[in-house]
């Protein structure tokens, strides 16, 4: 049993050895893929199994609960379909020269050690492991946002690695002071750490440090989720990253970095009450929303565009966790999965019309629809579904987190949520209906869609839909996450 | 070791550390803080040194050797690596606060520094955590150090301070974090400064300098 949680660890890593031995080649990608497929397996496995608790395993260094499978999950099925794109993304890079076999070889090792560092940080049972293995994504995306070497690129990748290692530094300065909480309140110091000692010695931490902690945490593992104050990486990044990475980065990286954020939050919660991080949640959630909102009103570049909107989502899944009921945590971790298969759609069919036009404006792009069907229909679905248009999933997680807001008297939050959401929407319908209606333009060139791409964006779409139309099992995997996480009713 | 030569060893450390993060604010020569930064990582390593002497214990004696290593040695010679050799690549161009402010607001944000790490102190008065301000105080003055310089190698160095100033503080108030962390967080700390590295290489390819204020095709 314990063994299965080394799986989504050990998958990719093995994908990386043979990566870096072979270099790029169909086999090691289709390893890659099959890493990816095995994160998502073992997390169906496990979602039974944890509904009665959390199990351990590795000397209780990793654990798994309702969270964790779900974050598997999540991590699970937009893997699948960015490390399937990466086979054709990267084929037409070589073909069109925008890398070479050196780039080539480097992507394929970095991704799957991506995806590793993801899964330990979502599995990790020690606070201080799950930080090593954020440190760590943010080490193996480096050079996945600068993989194109053009100026824009280097410049989005020194900004992402000093923002986000700033902001993760934070991270550790608040693990190492809750560290030194949980040694005064008896832990030994192997195991101060780990998550179930912090959880069961959570009254007896010393409120004023664990203040201090928490507030560093919020703001720490908050850079990493895009949230404000170390926002400004996201949209250069996810705009300059290859379109499989972008979706990567925005649809899982993001909410990895949350779930962290809500495993803290489980345990300060029992030490200081829910009052402390839910006004930092609040504080920061709508700030997020606002920037967001006011920057896609403005916005002239799609991938750009794309980006604002995580923000967006990320805004409000903070201002969901503030909320910290039931109902507002299952609305959350459905609309994280929901919004990564989302994201996935439009990343990776916006990164088909960037190799078509070598452009990212919006005003560059037109008639999408008439000009490549499945292209089209991929992005049309991606927005419908991140704007929470029914049938598809946000449109129910969007609605359970207002009646969430409503019902935790925070009605005024529901208030100005509601009126900055409607900007975004605004915005998303204007330049999605830009870029995908009209007539082509005669001399417009043709949007190429490689075969894996093509195989990808029809699963997403699939899976939206079925999600969309009924989150069947889920459903009860993420109210029990929200238990497990100490969700008020 | 007598409770009074530790006490004193310690704060000596601890002043030593805080003194090289001052100098860093006052130098603009890259070489030099680079220099800085060695020196201010042999104090740092004298932090759990003196603790491990102290307490007749082997374990934090190996973990500062590790951190001698580390800190005033392979990191600087990686960033000094990454120092252009044009001359206008071996200063830090024009600031933007001159050298008088900048050494007015680290004084102050050292005294904030003792206003932050109150609580800290309370909950365990020892002569290690009644260190921990200046420990906290090389954090604060990092964070300005990187904000307020604009060559790309400048950053690094601030990052690094930042994260001296941080394993400070875990050495003083709990003599380290579990060695599993300790590790991972000792490797993650080398790559960022090695990625940081190969990224001064190619930003000085790509724009023919390390300048950050070229930094300005993304914006909104």
């Amino acid at each position: 049993m314990g063994l299965v949680l080394l799986v989504p660890i050990l998958a990719p890593l093995v994908a990386a050895g043979l990566a870096a031995a072979l270099g790029w080649r169909r086999l090691t990608a289709y390893v890659t893929l099959g890493a990816a497929l095995s994160v998502l397996v073992t997390g169906i496995l496990l979602a039974a199994r944890v509904e009665s608790g959390t199990r351990f395993a590795v000397d209780h260094l990793l654990r798994a609960d309702s969270l964790s499978v779900t974050m598997l999950l999540v991590m699970g099925t937009v893997g699948t379909l960015a490390t399937w794109a990466s086979v054709g993304y990267i084929d037409a890079e070589l073909r069109h020269g925008h890398t070479d076999r050196r780039g080539a070889h480097l992507y394929g090792v970095l991704l799957p050690l991506f995806l590793a560092a993801m899964a330990l940080a979502v599995l990790a049972n020690n606070i201080g492991v799950m930080w090593v293995a954020i440190e760590a994504t943010t080490v193996a995306t480096a050079f996945l946002v600068g993989h194109r070497r053009t100026r824009a690129a280097l410049e989005a990748t020194w900004k992402y690695v000093v923002i986000c290692s700033v902001g993760i530094a934070l991270a550790f300065l608040g693990t190492v002071l809750l560290y030194f909480a949980s040694l005064h309140a008896g832990a030994s110091s192997a195991h101060a750490l780990d998550i179930d000692t912090l959880l069961n010695n959570a009254a007896q931490l010393d409120p004023d440090v664990t203040r201090l902690a928490a507030g560093l945490l919020l703001l720490g593992y908050g850079a990493k989720a895009g949230l404000v104050p170390f926002h400004t990486w996201l949209a250069d990044a996810h705009s300059q990253a290859p379109a499989p990475v972008s979706a990567l980065m925005s649809g899982v990286l993001l909410s990895v970095a949350f779930a962290c954020l809500l495993r803290v939050k489980s345990v300060v919660d029992l030490t200081l009450g829910t009052g402390f991080l839910r006004t930092g949640l609040l504080v920061v959630g709508l700030l997020t929303l606002l920037i967001a909102a006011s920057l896609l009103v403005v916005q002239t570049d799609f991938k750009r565009m794309l980006a604002y909107s995580s923000m967006e989502n990320m805004g409000l899944v903070a201002i969901a966790a503030a909320a910290g009921t039931e109902l507002a945590i299952a609305a959350l971790l459905l609309h994280v999965l929901a919004h990564g298969i989302g994201k996935s759609l439009v990343f990776l069919a916006s990164g088909q019309l960037q190799a078509a036009h070598d452009s990212t404006a919006i005003s560059a792009v037109t008639a999408v629809l008439t000009r490549s069907r499945l292209v089209g229909v991929s992005f049309a679905v991606g927005l419908a579904v991140l704007i929470g248009l029914p049938p598809f999933a946000m449109f129910a997680s969007e609605l359970s987190i207002s009646r969430a807001l409503a019902g935790a008297d925070l009605t005024w939050v529901l208030a100005a949520t509601l009126l900055l959401m409607t900007v975004a929407f605004t915005a998303l319908v204007r330049n999605g209906a830009r870029m995908l209606l009209g007539t082509p333009e005669p001399n417009a060139p043709a949007i190429a869609l490689p075969g894996t791409i093509a195989a990808a964006l029809v699963t997403g779409m699939i899976l939206s839909l079925a999600l969309g139309l009924s989150a069947g099992p889920l459903a009860q995997l993420f109210q029990s996450a929200a238990i497990q996480l100490g969700a008020s009713q | 070791m007598s409770l009074a030569t530790y006490t004193g060893v310690l704060d000596l450390a601890a002043g030593a550390f805080l003194l090289a993060a001052v100098l860093i604010v006052w130098r603009r020569e890259l070489r030099s803080i680079v220099h800085l930064l060695a020196w201010q990582g042999a104090a740092l390593a004298a932090i759990p040194l003196t603790e491990g002497l102290y307490q007749r214990d082997p374990g934090p004696v190996i973990v500062g050797l590790v951190v001698l290593v580390l800190r005033a040695g392979v990191l600087p010679v990686l960033l000094l690596r990454a120092v252009g050799t044009a001359d206008n690549e071996r200063r830090e161009s024009t600031p933007l606060v001159n050298t008088t402010s900048s050494l007015l607001i680290t004084a102050a944000l050292t005294v904030l520094a003792y206003a932050v790490t109150r609580p800290i102190i309370a909950l365990n008065p020892t002569p290690a955590t009644r260190a921990v301000p200046a420990a906290f105080a090389v954090i604060l003055i990092a964070v300005f150090v990187m904000v307020s310089r604009r060559r790309a190698l400048s950053q690094a160095v601030g990052f690094l301070v930042l994260d001296n100033g941080i394993t400070a503080t875990a050495f003083l108030i709990t003599g380290g974090v579990p060695l599993i962390v300790e590790l991972g967080a000792s490797l993650d700390v080398l790559f960022a400064v090695f990625v940081l590295g190969l990224l001064t290489g190619h930003m000085r390819r790509a724009f023919g300098g390390t300048d950050l204020d070229q930094l300005r095709e993304l914006r909104d």
